[in-house]
């Protein structure tokens, strides 16, 4: 086998719904609902979410593109795994985004236009993770993992895990791409985790690319391999298809808050945008392989699983469309009126105690900034 | 009041700090059963238990990335870098994570975290065990750094820095751990106690200001005792807090004085010396006779520890820039 030669082909995928939009059965995992929903209906969620996660991205891409936004991280393609994956959290449980997991930040009820503040440079992405159970988003590749990893060891020393009342035992979610993979720091997660049985499910989303290298410059294994190394399972789910990531991503929080332990599961997908809107990947990939993936449409296999079935009328699918292009129009204008935080703001969170030199820094630019005013006056 | 060393000291510390408050965690290479290399931890995972006082695997990164999720839960982690120079695995975590989080979040999330790391030479360790990094984190905004000099600042200042909302690289001069034994009155309030980001005065005088801090303090007490028998009054300041950095007590000693030298065993080029000498120039300019000199180690790695006597300050050196700030 050459260096090159993609070592991941696409065995072992956990499946529930084929890009055909056929249902079909895996031994191990199937898709199911919490009781007293209707499962056509959280299908139907599921669409919808996925759809407007796809309007915000493409509706960002846009922004980005006249001048509104300084960055994007697009995630087209990668709906179903961010879907299925943040519809599989329980209220209390906590996640920890990279910078991509828009779908995700959507599904913990985080407004779109916080997520682009970020983007626009107007914040760090200041929301309170608190009040969402997300964490920032984290744009060094990998920190996260450890974050988590140690949220889910403080977890476990507040008692909740393995209590049974599934009102209280909490799982960590933590993501990551496949380059991340190749990271000291997300290793040193897995182990940490590993060594403390903390309850911290690792969602890698494979997306095949970290920029312009491909996954087989990370791994010569397939990732979710990996996990077994660090002595937990590791499961690889199809990641464009939002059933089986929600059962696999359900099953795995669930064991880590039975305590269980950790657990590894690769969304195998594909970023069929570019990595942000700075790149360029008509310079590293072939179209074919983008047409390839197209035929894999995360979003499509489920309007045509739920069409084909009589789950949802047209005026249904049209009705979501029309959601989409109001949150579009609302995103649009949102991102604009955006306000630019007061600058005399930066000197106030450095610290939660603020230092003296700091202090006079503030007063100086203050003085400084004011000295102009009066002579506009 | 208890005679102890800088090492009992903060054993005595951190142990009260845990009987204070129940979500202080302590987590490094060694700390449990072992007590740590330097034994500093030691006996208090055997009274408060593992989960309060973790083994953690041997992954520098993975000791302050896992403390800042804790920190996130509540919890208030005291971290041990085993020695200075094994500190770099861990820097990406601490300078772009654990200095950023309250910056990033507009406040919303805190950073309670202490990083001691023993630091600096003297003691003929191989490689990378004698290094002072303080500069590193001194300049970067968000981490607070302190150093203690004596047993007394040992036993307060751990937990003063445990009780800070903000992030506090505590640097321990290892050196000094076992070096002296002194007085710490443990039952002291702790309004009598000079407050953690503050710099005192570790002997008075009246021809020249000394300012260092961590294991040069010892050193230039010697040298002002030195100077002494040449009829030469030398004020010692004690700096402490290295950011932010407290220049109060110095510039009100150099008012009197005229003089100062800065003495600091990590590099000179771009070391706290270069910041406090250009302060001070600033804020002392019409009241100094001379420039504000500095005495540090020479701009190399730190060298085998057969030679460290060459390359570290020592007394003969600063007494050496204390005589030259008289000729000006």
């Amino acid at each position: 086998m050459g260096l090159n030669d993609p070592v991941h082909p696409e065995p072992d995928l956990v499946q529930l719904l084929t890009p055909e939009g056929e249902r079909v059965d895996h031994p191990d995992y199937a898709f199911a609902v919490p009781d007293g929903t209707d499962e056509a209906e959280v299908i139907r969620g599921f669409y919808r979410d996925m759809l407007l996660t796809r309007r915000i991205d493409t509706e960002s891409t846009a922004l980005q593109r006249h001048g509104e936004l300084g960055l994007w991280a697009q995630l087209l393609g990668q709906e179903a795994a961010q879907i299925g994956s943040g519809r599989a959290f329980a209220p209390q449980d906590f996640v920890f985004p990279t910078y991509r997991e828009h779908g995700v930040a959507w599904c913990r009820g985080l407004d779109p236009l916080q997520v682009l503040t970020l983007w626009r440079g107007s914040e760090h992405g200041g929301w309170d993770p608190a009040e969402y159970n997300f964490a920032n988003y984290t744009v060094v590749i990998g920190a996260q993992t450890l974050h988590a990893t140690g949220y889910a060891m403080g977890v476990q020393r507040d008692g909740l895990v393995g209590t049974g009342d599934p009102e209280r035992d909490t799982a960590v979610g933590v993501y990551f791409g496949d380059g991340a993979s190749s990271q000291g720091d997300v290793s040193e997660a897995m182990v940490f985790a590993a060594s403390y049985n903390a309850p911290v499910v690792f969602l890698c989303q494979n997306n095949q690319w970290a920029i312009s290298a491909g996954s087989e410059r990370q791994s010569r294994i397939p990732l979710y391999q990996r996990a077994s190394g660090f002595g937990f399972p590791g499961v690889r789910v199809d990641g464009n298809d939002v059933l089986a990531v929600n059962a696999v991503t359900r099953a795995a929080l669930q064991r880590a808050r039975d305590g269980e332990g950790p657990m590894l599961i690769e969304a195998f997908t594909y970023r069929m945008g570019a990595h942000t809107t700075t790149d360029d990947p008509t310079r590293y990939r072939t179209s074919d392989d983008v047409e390839h993936w197209k035929l894999k449409d995360p979003i499509a296999r489920v309007r045509v699983y739920l069409s084909r079935n009589g789950l949802a009328a047209p005026e249904w699918f049209a009705d979501v469309d029309e959601e989409a292009d109001e949150l579009g129009h609302r995103l649009r204008e949102g991102c604009k009126a955006l306000p630019d935080p007061d600058p005399v703001g930066m000197f106030d969170h450095v610290y939660a105690e603020q230092t003296p030199e700091l202090a006079r820094q503030r007063a100086d630019f203050v003085a400084y900034r004011d000295s102009f005013a009066e002579v506009v006056a | 009041m208890t005679r102890m060393t800088l090492a009992k000291a903060l054993n005595a510390g951190l142990r009260a700090a845990m009987e204070k408050d129940d979500k202080v965690l302590l987590m490094g290479e060694d700390v449990g059963r072992l007590g740590g290399v330097f034994r500093i931890t030691d006996g208090l995972q055997k009274d408060f238990g593992e989960d309060r006082v973790l083994d953690s695997p041997l992954a520098e990164s993975g000791i302050i990335g896992t403390a800042v999720g804790m920190a996130m839960r509540g919890y208030r982690p005291v971290c041990e870098i085993q020695f200075d120079g094994f500190v770099y695995p861990a820097y990406d975590q601490i300078v772009s994570q654990v200095a950023k989080m309250h910056f990033r979040t507009r406040g919303m999330v805190t950073m309670p975290l202490v990083i001691r790391i023993p630091y600096g030479g003297g003691i003929g360790a191989v490689e990378h065990h004698s290094e002072s990094p303080e500069a590193q984190f001194a300049h970067t905004p968000g981490l607070k750094v302190v150093t203690c000099s004596n047993p007394v600042d040992g036993y307060f200042m751990i937990q003063q820095a445990i009780a800070s909302d903000d992030p506090v690289i505590f640097l321990e001069p290892k050196r000094q751990y076992h070096a002296d034994k002194v007085e710490v009155n443990e039952g002291a309030e702790m309004s009598d106690i000079a407050p953690l980001f503050t710099s005192t005065v570790a002997r008075p005088g009246s021809d020249l200001t000394l300012l260092a801090y961590g294991p040069m303090v010892k050193t230039c007490l010697k040298v002002a005792e030195a100077a002494a028998l040449e009829g030469r009054s030398i004020e010692v300041i004690d700096l402490r807090s290295l950011s932010p950095l407290d220049l109060g007590p110095a510039e009100e000693s150099i008012r009197r004085t005229g003089r100062a030298v800065v003495a600091h065993e990590a590099h000179r080029n771009l070391g706290m010396g270069a910041e406090i000498a250009a302060r001070l120039a600033e804020s002392c300019f019409y009241s100094l006779e001379a420039p504000v000199l500095r005495v540090g180690s020479y701009d190399t790695p730190y060298p085998p520890s057969r030679i460290e006597e060459d390359y570290l300050p020592d007394l003969d050196r600063i007494l050496d820039a204390v005589d030259r700030t008289f000729e000006f």
